[in-house]
């Protein structure tokens, strides 16, 4: 399998108006293609601005970015994006949001009607293509912001928080599902890669081949963690032993510090 | 089989008759509250004995509007014209000052504090000046609407297209979408109904202006017929031409009105 992004000490410094901030420090990743890469982490470690240094959306100070062997300085091409809202233009159709990247990259949407409508059914929307936004329910929404993701099928998925707001329930049927069109939506290239930050561990182990573990301000990879769970993955995957230690090491490594400072004595913190 | 046909004409009429009854209930109230007011104000002219140059019974008021003593029909056109032109400058001028102070930044700090200034004219002091530059007529009325109507125009259509998740705007940049691709995709539409909402704010603006100017100097017009109207104590004849004032403007809101529920129906209901 080739490599498909390389992040290469990857470091980024905001100004505001207090000062500096170090949002990441010294990133290296490096995932191969097809690969469903979990990152998770405190709030404010950085992980959605990861992601979009990844996708060329915000820029870099230090290190570099290559996806599919292009060095990334502008927005690429090459992504989907997911949000923790489906952010959906409320005054267009679920097919005319999903068609709409067919328009800002300046294609022809008429060519692409045939493939959001097959995207659509994939996901269980093929009756709700008339439908408004509004008229669906927050996983519906996530669905189609998914298919819009699709369109152009692009090589890597961006994923970030996409069912952070979504119900207990509603987020592991999500999780099943995006397993499920992963795998169907592969063609003959193989399957996406992804990349999908979310706070919830066990979502991270569940979905993921591998999960990179940050720790905050500034955001470093504490860890790298194989999940060696069998595929495809099901509800029964949660039940087993692999899977709660995998996650139980990903929490120790999370709240380290903290856990051992427990054992400390007090004068030792103060 | 009797039985069938009546399920039939119910499934038929049942939805008509469901939406004529719940318009019914919606607009109860406020007919009954209208002709309330009518009632009390036929009863009180008549039992109270006031004269009609101080205040006419609604009766009265009716035989003046439909009067043929006075061309009404060339009045409310003259008015009408002012009120629409007013509207429309205001609007288009609105939108477009709006969508240049968002499209740049530059462009906006310059034109800012420019349109707060003229705003805080007094524009009903200003309208001598108009007839003096512009002559009698009604497009120096116009232009005094138009001055009334179009800041709340300018700054909802500013707020509306700067008012957006960021996220929503990160779905442009992910295809380099060029600036002018997600003003027209994305953040006009976005701001539809920020602008009809000041739009509707506009509409009546546009009528103060549009009489306004037929107050300080006019020889025909709404505002025209009730500033002779008070030199020979005709009041029902003033109260007639308020209420075909009224008309217009309602008839002006309602349009905006219609057109916000046409352009942004996920709109409704959520404005104050």
């Amino acid at each position: 399998m080739k490599n498909i992004i390389e992040l290469d000490q990857v470091g980024m410094v905001y100004e505001t108006g207090s000062g500096s901030v170090e949002a990441l420090r010294d990133i290296r990743l490096t995932v191969r293609e097809g690969e469903f890469i979990s990152l998770v982490g405190p709030s404010g470690c950085g992980k959605s601005t990861l992601l979009r240094v990844t996708a060329g959306l915000r820029p870099m100070t230090s290190g570099s970015v290559v996806v599919d062997g292009v060095s990334v300085t502008k927005p690429i091409q090459k992504v989907g994006m997911v949000f923790q809202s489906a952010v959906l233009l409320k005054w267009r159709s679920i097919l005319d949001n999903v068609l709409l990247p067919a328009e800002l990259a300046g294609l022809n949407p008429r060519k692409y009607r045939d493939r959001a409508r097959e995207l659509l059914e994939l996901v269980g929307l093929g009756d709700f293509t008339k439908k408004s936004p509004n008229e669906l329910s927050g996983g519906m929404q996530q669905r189609a912001a998914l298919c819009r993701a699709l369109l152009l099928d692009p090589p890597l998925l961006l994923m970030d928080e996409p069912f952070g707001a979504l119900d207990a329930m509603t987020r592991d049927d999500m999780n099943l599902e995006l397993l499920r069109v992963w795998g169907e939506t592969g063609g003959q290239e193989g399957r996406k890669t992804i990349l999908f930050v979310t706070h919830s561990i066990p979502e991270a182990v569940f979905l993921a081949d591998r999960v990179v573990v940050m720790s905050p301000r500034p955001g470093r990879i504490a860890e790298i963690v194989d999940v060696d769970l069998p595929r495809p993955r099901s509800m029964e995957t949660r039940a087993m032993p692999e899977f709660g230690k995998l996650t139980l090491d990903i929490y120790d490594t999370l709240t380290g510090g903290q856990a051992k400072s427990a054992d400390t004595p007090r004068q030792a913190i103060a | 089989m009797a039985g069938l046909d009546d399920a039939f004409a119910k499934r038929l009429w049942g939805p008509v008759l469901s939406s004529v009854k719940r318009l019914m209930i919606e607009w109860f109230p406020a007919i009954l509250m209208f002709i309330g007011v009518l009632v009390v104000w036929q009863l009180a002219v008549s039992t109270l004995g006031i004269r009609e140059y101080l205040l006419p019974s609604p009766g009265s008021v009716v035989n003046a509007m439909l009067s043929s003593e006075i061309p009404w029909g060339k009045h409310i056109l003259v008015t009408g014209t002012a009120i629409l032109g007013a509207f429309l400058i205001a609007a288009i001028g609105g939108i477009l000052l709006g969508t240049l102070t968002a499209w740049s930044n530059v462009v906006g700090r310059a034109l800012m504090p420019f349109l707060v200034f003229v705003n805080t004219l007094p524009k009903v002091a200003v309208a001598p000046l108009f007839l003096l530059w512009f002559g009698y007529g009604i497009f120096p009325n116009m232009l005094i609407g138009a001055l009334i109507g179009f800041f709340p125009v300018v700054i909802n259509t500013a707020v509306g297209l700067s008012q957006i998740d960021d996220e929503m705007l990160d779905l442009g940049r992910v295809f380099n979408a060029p600036k002018w691709k997600v003003f027209a995709k994305i953040r006009i539409p976005n701001a539809y109904p920020y602008i009809l909402s000041a739009l509707k704010v506009t509409a009546t603006a546009a009528v103060v202006g549009a009489i306004v100017g037929e107050f300080v100097a006019s020889q025909s017009g709404l505002g025209y017929v009730i500033i002779t109207s008070q030199s020979s104590l005709n009041t029902p004849l003033a109260f007639g031409a308020l209420v075909w004032i009224s008309i217009l403007g309602l008839a002006l809101y309602g349009a905006v009105a219609a057109l916000s529920r046409v352009l942004a129906p996920w709109a409704e209901g959520q404005e104050n």
